[in-house]
């Protein structure tokens, strides 16, 4: 089980903030969590599309695709800050 | 250093009497506010609202000033981020930094504007004449931010 996260612009599209998931076993690491998520369709696969901007954090450090996701990880999905 | 995000505001003279409150070592105090703007690309500001990740946020303000710390001779810094609601020339965002001279207070100042505007995990909706919209990145301060990249040796 890991915890999702969705912040701004992303939260309003899925019109969720926060979801506790089961991942299947051929989930790994960012990229095959975030292809996970986009097969859900609609404005998953909009927002989450490939040449999206989206921005990843993993136990809130910044992620890469490469970056593991395992059992009991806080995974957020933003646009890129626009803080300041 | 500290760093608070809060969605109340704050005073600049008061914050920075804090800062160098009884250390007699400090030669200099540079600082930085921003404020909401009225206009962004021609179009009415009426509201603004900032929302943040708790508890990243800090995480990633805390790590920028401490790379500040590890790149310039600085005394003490200070990060206060608004969240929430927020109207045309109110405050935003504070950075002070003190030290002994104001070369390193003024480029760390900078450099922890600059990240903080590209890392820190803040998001900017507006509210203008003809509805809210997420406000884009700015290519710009990516720009800005890169310069202070150390060249790889």
């Amino acid at each position: 089980m890991i915890t999702l996260l969705y912040f701004a612009r992303l939260r309003e599209s899925f019109g969720l903030s926060s979801e506790q998931a089961n991942l299947p076993a051929d989930v790994a690491d960012v990229r095959s969590l975030t292809e996970w998520l986009r097969q859900r369709g609609g404005a998953w696969q909009e927002e989450l599309a490939q040449d999206s901007p989206v921005r990843v954090a993993v136990n809130q450090d910044m992620a890469d695709p490469d970056t593991t996701v395992h059992d009991g990880d806080e995974v957020a999905f933003f646009p890129p800050v626009t803080g300041g | 250093m500290t760093v608070r995000i809060q969605t109340e505001d704050f005073d600049l003279g008061a914050e920075i009497l804090h800062l160098r409150r009884g250390n007699t070592g400090i030669g200099a105090v540079a600082s930085f506010v921003g404020l909401v703007r009225d206009l962004n690309h021609g179009t009415t500001i009426t509201e603004m609202t900032l929302e943040h990740y708790p508890g990243m946020t800090e995480k990633a303000l805390a790590e920028i000033v401490e790379e500040a710390k590890r790149r310039w001779n600085i005394i003490d810094a200070l990060v206060i981020h608004r969240i929430g609601p927020l109207k045309p020339t109110d405050q935003i965002v504070l950075v002070a930094v003190s030290g002994a001279h104001r070369g390193d207070a003024f480029a760390a100042c900078e450099f922890i504007m600059d990240y903080l505007k590209t890392r820190a995990p803040f998001w900017k909706k507006e509210q203008t004449e003809a509805g809210a919209h997420w406000v884009d990145a700015r290519e710009s301060d990516e720009t800005a931010a890169q310069r202070w990249i150390a060249p790889s040796t």
